[in-house]
């Protein structure tokens, strides 16, 4: 009989308007990955933050090696032995990584010592760290190992790791998956969210479903298939996208020698990037968050102008030209933060509808704004793409992520774009509008237009694309058909030059 | 611990209702400083908001005055909300407001003693130029230089100031005004007088300009693209950029209306109801439209209810002063009481109060 760590009872807590955990207990016993899984909005979050202290439940209990625990703060919880590492990273770009630690610390030791034991415990678990290092100067895997570390110097009894593989090339998550499995053999338990499946069977001992804040379900991920896991998840089966065979047309965009300077001392300038998309094309352009695919979006948008030549549409040199004028020639764009920059939060879906739409889709007469046909042009986008919503009235702000993900894209699509280029179309989106999203850039693709997919996520990228290419700290990798590559050519890709691939190597 | 907690979604009804909640509380605020200062609060605040319109002595006088307080007001505050939804400040309407009278005044006096059609016409140009140039130039250090705007459209308020006195004991001296600082009255110059257009009234041509430029801003941000790229600017930069909007564009757009705008405000005011460029001309309209945008909530019809009620307020001030011997500043201060409960109340619409720990 395993010796369980944490207890979780019954544990609720509603916010106005929504209820995000409803009655959820499991247990989790020591030395045990235990997998968090659920979609987006699934409660997963809340229940962390209120294990982690940074939410009080409104009733339920928790209990920590048999006394009960009822942390009122992160430090609380710390002290306990419960440590977090968060999606979101809270490091200081121009600090060092010792600098970073030391802050995260309730009692920090002295910098010598700090630095000492930091090399002790990255050498100890497989997790090279130099604490003399600028922060803003690593990968995002590297910045994980920073959060990582600082948890492991407190010496956890409960590891919580919120989807800590979405920043990762295939060799760094394996890599992190060695130092969980050597801290699980030492007896320290981790909580593991995450929504990618494989992985979970690949590590977690227990998964614990969640769905709209209730616990649905808990099994052995290894002996249970991840389309089975998918659909109780869901809560319905759901079918995977259809890829067609299809005509490969004339090259419509063409990139030459794409190069910028990134404004933002830490941000990524991108380096001679070339690539070209035919019509009937997906082309899927991985890579870890951070290596310039923003600045790839916005010198493909016309947020970011370059030498009129080196982006050309067909015939025409539109380096030069803005946002309206592409779009005029159909180079349509999705950027990957939603809420703020593809959608205004506080701007209704009809007022969201003439941000891209207005000039191509003909909303304007002279300078005016026909509401009615921008009505019309809002409902077909909402019916055509299943769009959840009360209304085109209703505020972007208050769609969740997977539906303003969906109307956002069905915006662009709507307008028949001769090329469309998306930067993660299906982060942080549940998986049933995941696929759905997937099979119509897929059918965009089978009606004779080239697709641009920039995404993090490799299934995603194997699943949709033909050709596929890296971005590494703004250079793009050669570009190869996506069936005849294997996964470990896809990490030496993603990992460029230097970082994942000689790390995984050593 | 007292904190905030958003709320998810204000309500429509609590957005129109705040305002009034506000004046109530500045009604009461108000009454309790009247009394610590020994006057009757209850008069003192029936003399402020009752007595202009309905007091048989008074509202022959204060009526008319109504709209020619309330009209410059609203002008500006207009221009200025524009800006304002888009997060661009022009704190600095005070300063256009003066250069907008300067040139529409020198406009006439260049011409003095011409009488002609032309001339009021070529004034009003020449006023709404004066303003449009001197917001320019906040306008072009932001665009060129990433200067801050609001720093310097509120210090060019005091070089205007500066300017004003020169040209009164200067170039717009009146050389018939016995040596006296000041330049010629406009309102004995028929060709250049604004003149109430119905008798009585205060209804002159700026008021009519305001009102004009009430239902076009309406217009202008309901339905037009212009004032959608205004608010998009205001709800999501990022979101503006990605729909093409040029913030070099819309930076100069909105300073520049705006300092269109407050430059016909000073015009009118000058060739109106003030008639003469004197040292003192300005009397701080520009900063209380500030205060108008805001009360009116940036919404062109909240905008002239606010103008309104703030004339109101200026009128009924002066009628305490007069009657109870309150002093100016108790005025001002509620007047500046108006705002603080506008803006607290404010809070309150997005907000609600929660008491206890971090839940």
């Amino acid at each position: 009989m395993p010796e369980s760590l944490l207890e979780i009872t019954g544990l609720t807590k509603a916010y106005p308007g929504v209820v995000a955990n409803n009655d959820v207990s499991f247990t989790i016993n020591k030395g045990e990955v235990h997998a968090l899984l659920g979609e987006n909005g699934a409660g997963k979050s809340t229940l962390v933050k209120m294990i982690y202290g940074l939410v009080n439940p409104d009733a339920g209990e928790m209990r920590l090696n048999g006394t009960s625990f009822a942390p009122d703060s992160p430090n609380r919880a710390r002290a306990s032995g419960v440590a977090m590492v968060f999606q979101h990273f809270s490091l200081f770009d121009a600090l060092s990584v010792a600098e970073n630690i030391a802050l995260g610390m309730d009692n920090a030791p002295a910098p010598r010592e700090l630095a000492k034991s930091i090399e002790d415990v990255s050498h100890a678990y497989g997790l090279p760290l130099e604490p003399k290092r600028i922060v803003g100067t690593l990968s995002a895997g590297e910045r994980q190992r920073v959060e990582i570390i600082r948890c492991l110097l407190q010496n956890p009894k409960l590891l919580i790791m919120d989807e800590p593989t979405s920043v990762l090339t295939p060799q760094e998550v394996e890599i992190l998956f060695q130092t969980l499995r050597q801290l699980k053999a030492e007896g320290t338990s981790i909580l593991y969210i995450s929504h990618k499946l494989e992985e979970i069977r690949a590590l977690c001992d227990t998964a614990t479903i969640l769905r709209h804040g209730e616990k649905v379900a808990t099994c052995i991920p290894a002996s249970t298939t991840a389309r089975d896991m998918a659909e109780m998840m869901v809560g319905a089966s759901f079918s995977n996208p259809v890829k067609a065979q299809r005509e490969i047309g004339e090259t419509l965009l063409q990139v030459d020698n794409l190069r910028s300077q990134s404004a933002d001392p830490f941000g990524t300038s991108l380096r001679a990037i070339s690539f070209e998309v035919k019509a009937g094309e997906i082309l899927g352009i991985g890579g870890v968050a951070g290596n310039g695919q923003d600045e790839l979006l916005a010198a493909l948008s016309g947020e970011m102008r370059t030498g009129a030549d080196t982006i050309r549409l067909k015939r025409h040199a539109i380096g030069r030209l803005g946002p309206n004028k592409r779009r005029e020639l159909g180079l349509l764009s999705a950027p990957e933060e939603r809420l703020g920059h593809a959608a205004a939060p506080g701007m209704s879906l009809k007022e969201n509808s003439v941000v891209t739409a207005a000039r191509r889709m003909g909303l304007l007469n002279s300078g005016f704004i026909n509401w009615s046909t921008t009505e019309q042009f809002t409902q077909q986008v909402i019916a055509d793409f299943d769009v959840r919503t009360p209304g085109t009235h209703t505020p972007a702000g208050s769609l969740s992520g997977g539906n303003l993900q969906k109307f956002v894209v069905g915006r662009e699509v709507s307008q028949q774009p001769e090329v469309l280029v998306i930067n993660q179309p299906t982060w942080g989106v549940d998986a049933a509008a995941a696929a759905s999203i997937r099979q119509k850039l897929l059918d965009l693709a089978d009606n004779g237009a080239g697709v641009i997919v920039i995404s993090q996520d490799l299934d995603e990228l194997l699943e949709i694309s033909d050709y596929f290419c890296a971005l590494n700290e703004g250079t793009l990798s050669a570009t190869y058909p996506t069936a005849e590559l294997e996964l470990d050519q896809i990490g030496l890709m993603m990992g460029g030059s230097h970082g994942a691939g000689q790390e995984g190597a050593q | 611990m007292i904190r905030f907690e958003k709320r998810l979604n204000p309500s429509r009804a609590t957005t129109i209702l705040t305002p009034f909640i506000a004046v109530l509380l500045t009604m009461i605020a108000g009454g309790i400083m009247f009394a610590a200062l020994g006057k009757d609060p209850v008069e003192a605040i029936r003399i402020i908001f009752w007595d202009p319109l309905f007091d048989p002595n008074f509202a022959d006088y204060s009526r008319p005055q109504l709209l020619v307080k309330a009209g410059p007001l609203i002008l500006i505050a207009i221009g200025l909300s524009v800006g304002f939804r888009a997060g661009i400040w022009n704190i600095g309407a005070e300063g256009q407001y003066i250069m907008g009278a300067i040139f529409g005044a020198a406009t006439a006096l260049a011409v003095y003693p011409i009488e002609s059609p032309l001339i009021f016409p070529a004034m009003v140009i020449a006023g709404a130029l004066g303003g449009w140039l001197w917001a320019m130039i906040p306008a072009i250090l932001r665009t060129k230089f990433k200067t801050n705007e609001i720093l310097v459209s509120l210090m060019l308020v005091y070089v205007a100031e500066s300017i004003l006195a020169s040209v009164a004991q200067g170039v717009l001296k009146n050389p018939d005004g016995y040596g006296f600082p000041g330049s010629r009255n406009l309102q004995q110059y028929p060709s250049a007088f604004n003149e109430e257009v119905f008798a009585n009234s205060g209804m002159h041509w700026g008021v009519i300009t305001a009102f004009i430029a009430v239902i076009f801003t309406y217009v202008m941000m309901t339905r037009h693209i212009r004032g959608f790229e205004v608010r998009l600017m205001g709800e999501a930069p990022k979101a503006a950029r990605f729909a093409g909007v040029s913030t070099t564009r819309l930076v100069v757009f909105c300073l520049g209306f705006s300092g269109a705008l407050a430059g016909l405000a000073g015009m009118f005011e000058v060739s109106g109801p003030s008639g003469q460029i004197t040292i003192d001309f300005n009397t701080g309209y520009g900063f209380t439209a500030i205060i108008v945008a805001f009360l009116g909530r940036l919404h062109p019809i909240g905008i002239l209810l606010a103008g309104l009620l703030m004339a109101l307020t200026y009128i009924g001030g002066e009628l305490a002063q007069l009657m109870l011997g309150l002093p100016g500043a108790s005025i001002q201060l509620f007047q500046g009481m108006l705002l603080l409960f506008l803006l607290a109340t404010d809070i309150f619409t997005n907000y609600r109060l929660r008491l206890g720990g971090a839940h």
